[in-house]
């Protein structure tokens, strides 16, 4: 308690923190501010736009509506681009989108084995394991030990195609929509559907862990 | 491997460099293709592992993209750095940081 205190007295006389890649940040902000290339209410309002407002929820929406809706379905996976912006959604980073079905016989599984290339108007921004090398290598040679790792074990019949997405090409998996869930509206099937299940990495809720056939 | 609440931003700095690169490539200083092949190469150094190509790796990308156009010059961001850095001892803890507070700063 004492300790505490006395740091905060501490931090109080001896100014702020500011870590170096923190005052790198700020230095070319101010710096691209002042030279007119960027404007900071601009910077302000993209963030606020990706941290509340774009996110997986958008492509639950497109999930859902391709499970209820066998033209829009059709749609999708012959040109996902114009399909999705049917529920108005598009934009930055989905200007050429792709949409791959799962089937019981095939498992669609995205990485960006390049860098971090990721549909942003119907899944965000991608999580930190998707932009790391371990994924981003294995998922081609290893399909199946990284379907292993996030929980996913499919049946040794079901075939997984990987696909790489790109800046021009960015990849959605439509997963299988879950069993006795005939009753449910869009809204109740998007709340089924997860981010990874739309990476190829997980499942919707509800459809239960493959046969059980646990390591030891 | 998983997340299960991610949050978009670690830190509030990576969303300004991810805000700056989106700002500048819609200003038309890259495309996103020119973006991804210099990201990758970024993250693919010569003589060491694959780096993640996280927040960092995009600013570092960014750093050499404006010095290369020249947008901003190393010796000028780095001379920024550290004014930021001198203002950041200056600025009473909880108060916003200005560069102004600067010792070193002349308007």
């Amino acid at each position: 308690m004492s300790h505490d205190h006395a740091h905060h007295a501490h931090d109080h006389d001896h100014g702020s923190d500011l870590s170096p890649i923190e005052a790198r940040v700020r230095a070319l902000e101010s710096l691209l501010t002042e030279k007119g290339y960027i404007d900071p209410a601009s910077l302000d309002a993209l963030v606020e736009l990706y941290e509340t407002k774009v996110g997986p929820h958008a492509g639950a929406r497109v999930v859902a509506r391709a499970w209820v809706d066998p033209d829009f379905r059709a749609r999708l996976l012959a040109d996902a681009t114009p399909a999705i912006a049917e529920l108005g959604i598009g934009g930055r980073g989905g200007e050429h989108m792709v949409v791959v079905e799962n089937t019981p016989e095939t498992h669609n599984l995205v990485v960006c084995t390049l860098c971090s290339c990721y549909p942003w108007p119907v899944l965000g921004l991608p999580p930190v394991w998707y932009k790391a090398p371990p994924y981003r290598a294995r998922a081609v040679i290893d399909p199946r030990g990284v379907l292993a790792e996030f929980g996913v074990t499919l049946p040794e019949t079901t075939r997984i195609t990987v696909w790489d997405s790109t800046a021009e090409t960015r990849y959605m998996v439509l997963p299988l929509r879950p069993a006795e869930t005939e009753g449910f509206d869009e809204a109740a099937l998007a709340a089924l559907v997860t981010r990874d299940a739309m990476i190829g990495t997980g499942l919707p809720k509800g459809i239960p862990a493959a046969p059980v056939e646990m390591p030891v | 491997m998983s997340d299960p609440s991610p949050s978009t931003f670690k830190a509030p700095w990576e969303a300004q460099v991810f805000a700056m690169v989106v700002s500048l490539q819609e200003a038309g200083l890259f495309t996103w293709s020119e973006w991804t092949e210099r990201l990758g190469r970024g993250i693919r150094p010569a003589g060491s592992p694959e780096r993640a190509a996280d927040y960092g790796a995009w600013l570092e990308t960014l750093e050499s993209i404006l010095s290369e156009r020249g947008v901003t010059r190393p010796e000028g961001v780095a001379a920024r750095a550290e004014a930021f850095l001198r203002a950041a001892a200056a600025t009473p803890h909880g108060e916003p940081i200005r560069l102004e507070n600067d010792p070193l700063h002349r308007p």
